[in-house]
């Protein structure tokens, strides 16, 4: 089964791009060909030159960075991106989410819809589409989210997999927190699966564990680009009876918590973040042999769900990416709470003195838009601090 | 790639534009080396082969043939725009770009606004309609004039309005010259004033700079240049003040302090027109800078001034630059941000210098810099490799703070001065279409501008309470 991924303004391009690089090297690397089949399937196709194309869509108000993005892939000679999978503007969205949604957005709407199909159509099956982008800016934010809700609208059964970069902390955009909102706010109703990183935190892996002395986009890129492949390669699942799992993002990550009435608090432990479901994923040396019950502590999760129910676990014999041993841990838990509470607490100060709101008014977001977004955050934040 | 025009109106708008596109064609010599016309050049200058019979443009790729700046040059006397003409920078301006006239505008800005204005207004629409279809992806006006005259503050602001009218999606960029309290133009206070009004309403951005403080820099530099210190000498034409390796090669008076100004402009766009890491496009600028519509007023603070021969510890040397971004010498307007409230911030580097340069001196400067509350992380930054010619790394800031209110109150002072007496104010009330409710609406409006401020201002240094968040119900 094959994912089609959307990779949206200068961000989603860029990670996109590295992304594809860490699967190609990992898939010539290793010795199995059965990996190495699932694996290309997924996120390549051939051409009849027999050239290993990335299923890709390329999208970007401005030219620069795709360009770059389609240089850098020729030149490694060992993949490359659809010829005219791509689409870009000459005039980038200003870090405006409103000029991204409501005009950018629906202005290309019809050609990017177009170049999604024919990808799409390329697949013998279809497992889902992944959107890289990022929050902060204009248009990974706000195109990245008009095109989100037109693959919901055209493929309404089709699982969608959100892939978004928050920004560090000390501005790089001023009115990024409001970018943020906007995008988080709607995505929730739209997407299946929201993949967060953040950069401080990429960034802080970049000099403590990596120790990289000038750390450059690039460095953080690959750390994101590896973490994610590590996810997204081929492995087993419980239920894939022995062969590698045929659906990539096939985890149901719609938790159902049950009605008030049902829920006990309980007393125990405060320093596990508390979740809803978590994932481990194991590849290379040892992987039948590791112990993993510690992840299956019911302190780890919400009163309301059993750790057999929560606890996922895939492997791979297979070193992922020249690593001897690698686990990944993917988490439906409290550990983003703290941050997104960050990030609405500083827009809505902003939201206070209508600070920039002019901006986004100009091209058709309300301060009663700003509201709704505002509330449905404030609610998923609820949900999520409740949990324990 | 987008591309820009630059609309220069009256003498001073005139003799900073010409060193404008003097220094940026310099800078772009300096960098393209091959000869070919890329897009970093396009985004100002359109390539023309004369040989062509369509007349029309060659677009990105090839050897530049003939360039000519993306312009529209507007005055009511001739001198200043024949001079340029006759210079060796004529050959980049056709006859099709140019507005003049003969007579002047007498300092008066209801001449250049009302008269002027309505008599010419086909004619300049016309001129810059013409400028912007050359351009594949218009995406700003800069509009270069001075405040105290009648051409360049009373036809500089029509153009302005007209420029809305005409091209309401194209940002507007002002760099407009504050006349001095000492300034030699008695009605400087009532053009100023009146055109003040049409840049709170008209402008995306304004640009303020400070005669005083231009003159401030030169004399800064030129003692520099002449301690004679071991250790302190300055490298040969690196300082902003130089115009050397540009066409023009004698330097005419006030040239020194026009470069700065050019020395503005091409800091600004340098993100726009070369590649970085960090590109930082100019509808980025009012998005992230204005916060709100009316306080649109930037103070430009440059950095360095000169590069100095002996080579410091590179590291140091940034950092300095840094703080010296925030010191008053190099801002140029005279004004006190540090001990005002700052709304927002942009940070624009060239040359080489990293992402974690810029976060460590942020983190330093941060403690220092009095930020209103809603706004405590409001840095916009920017990364441009190309560096300017003469130095390996430069800092534009531009900051959106309130420590512009004393400059004009000090303006709406000196207006009062004169309205109280009456001085002069037949000389405006001649004029078709001037009436007395102008004047009483144009000091209305700087009134309540600075209204605005104070009540920022109002907020400093008071421990502002979290807004409180919107209950979810359970």
């Amino acid at each position: 089964m094959s994912v089609v991924t959307v990779q949206l303004g200068q961000c989603g391009n860029q990670v996109g791009q590295e992304l594809f690089d860490v699967v190609c090297t990992d898939v010539r690397e290793g010795p199995r060909k059965t990996y190495s089949a699932a694996s290309c399937e997924r996120f390549f196709y051939q051409t009849t030159h027999g050239d290993l194309t990335a299923r890709a869509v390329l999208i970007d108000m401005e030219p620069k960075v795709i360009n770059q993005s389609m240089t850098k892939a020729a030149k490694s000679g060992r993949w490359k991106y659809g010829d005219t999978s791509h689409f870009s503007q000459k005039q980038g969205s200003g870090n405006n989410w409103a000029n991204g949604y409501c005009v950018h957005g629906p202005r290309h709407r019809e050609v990017v819809e177009e170049l999604v199909r024919r990808e799409v159509e390329r697949c013998d099956r279809l497992s889902g589409f992944m959107a890289m982008m990022s929050v902060a800016g204009g248009t990974g934010s706000g195109v990245g989210t008009y095109v989100t809700q037109c693959l919901r609208d055209i493929y309404p059964k089709s699982f969608i997999l959100n892939h978004l970069t928050w920004p560090y902390g000390t501005g790089e955009v001023i009115v990024q927190n409001y970018n943020s909102v906007l995008t988080l706010a709607h995505l929730y109703q739209l997407s299946d699966a929201i993949l967060v990183h953040e950069n401080d935190t990429v960034h802080r892996i970049c000099s403590q564990l990596l120790k990289i002395k000038h750390i450059s986009f690039s460095d953080v890129n690959r750390v994101i680009a590896h973490q994610l492949g590590s996810v997204l390669q081929p492995a087993l699942t419980a239920d894939s009876h022995g062969v590698y799992s045929r659906n990539p993002l096939g985890i149901d990550w719609q938790v159902r918590p049950p009605s008030g009435s049902e829920r006990t608090r309980s007393v125990t432990g405060g320093s596990f973040n508390a979740s809803v479901a978590n994932l481990l994923v194991l590849r290379g040396k040892d992987v039948y042999s590791a112990e993993t019950g510690g992840f299956e502590d019911p302190t780890l999760y919400t009163s309301w769900l059993s750790a057999e129910e929560a606890f996922n676990l895939w492997k791979s014999p297979v070193p992922f990416n020249k690593y001897e041993k690698s686990a990944t841990l993917v988490s439906n838990s409290q550990a983003l709470l703290k941050p997104l509470d960050n990030m609405v607490a500083k827009a809505w100060n902003m939201f206070a003195s209508r600070a920039y709101i002019h901006q986004y008014v100009k091209f058709g977001i309300s301060e009663e838009d700003f509201l709704d977004n505002f509330t449905s955050l404030e609610q998923v934040i609820s949900s999520y601090s409740e949990l324990c | 790639m987008t591309q820009s025009v630059v609309v220069q109106v009256g003498q001073a708008g005139n003799q900073v534009g010409c060193r404008f596109w003097d220094l940026a064609l310099r800078e772009h010599a300096h960098v393209n080396k091959k000869g070919l016309y890329d897009e970093a050049l396009s985004s100002f200058f359109r390539n023309v082969d004369s040989r062509r019979s369509d007349g029309r443009a060659c677009g990105v790729g090839g050897r530049i043939q003939h360039l000519k700046a993306r312009a529209v040059l507007v005055d009511m006397e001739e001198g200043v725009v024949n001079e340029i003409l006759q210079g060796p920078l004529g050959e980049v301006f056709d006859s099709t770009q140019l507005l003049t006239d003969v007579s002047g505008s007498g300092n008066n800005w209801a001449v250049g606004h009302m008269t002027y204005g309505l008599a010419y207004r086909e004619q300049i629409v016309d001129h810059l309609r013409k400028a912007a279809e050359h351009c594949d992806c218009l995406q700003c006006f800069f509009l270069i004039h001075s405040m105290g005259g009648g051409t360049g503050s009373g036809l500089g602001t029509r153009v302005l309005s007209l420029l809305e009218e005409e091209f309401p999606e194209v940002c507007r960029i002002v760099t407009s010259i504050y006349p001095s309290a000492e300034d030699d133009v008695i009605t400087s206070p009532y053009n100023s004033v009146l055109a003040m009004r049409e840049l709170t309403e008209h402008a995306d951005c304004v640009l303020p700079v400070e005669n005083q403080s231009l003159v401030d820099i030169v004399n800064k530099i030129k003692r520099m240049s002449h301690t004679g210190k071991p250790g302190s000498m300055i490298k040969r034409d690196s300082t902003i003040i130089s115009g050397q390796g540009g066409l023009t090669r004698a330097e005419k008076p006030f040239d020194d302090m026009n470069n700065i100004v050019a020395n503005l402009l091409l800091n600004i766009t340098s993100s726009a027109r070369f590649d970085g890491s960090l590109n930082m496009d100019l509808n980025e600028i009012a998005m992230n800078l204005v916060p709100f519509p009316r306080l649109h007023y930037l103070v430009p603070s440059l950095t360095p001034l000169y590069t100095l021969t002996d080579v410091s510890v590179p590291t140091r040397r940034l950092d300095q630059m840094f703080s010296d971004a925030f010191s008053k010498d190099h801002q140029l307007i005279r004004a006190d941000p540090k001990h005002s409230l700052y709304l927002a911030c942009a940070l624009m580097v060239r040359g080489q210098v990293q992402v974690s340069d810029l976060r460590r001196n942020i983190e330093r400067l941060k403690p220092s810099l009095p930020f209103v509350s809603w706004n405590q992380e409001g840095w916009k930054t920017g990364l441009c490799s190309v560096s300017p010619v003469g130095h390996s790394h430069s800092l534009l800031a531009l900051a959106n703070n309130t420590c512009v209110k004393p400059t004009f109150m000090e303006l709406r002072e000196r207006f009062t001065k004169l309205y109280r007496k009456k001085a002069h104010l037949h000389h405006y009330l001649h004029v078709d279409g001037m009436e007395q409710s102008c004047f009483s609406e144009a000091i209305s409006s700087l009134s309540s501008l600075i209204e605005e401020y104070h009540h920022l201002d109002a907020t400093k240094g008071k421990m502002m309470p979290d807004a409180p968040r919107l209950g979810i119900a359970r």
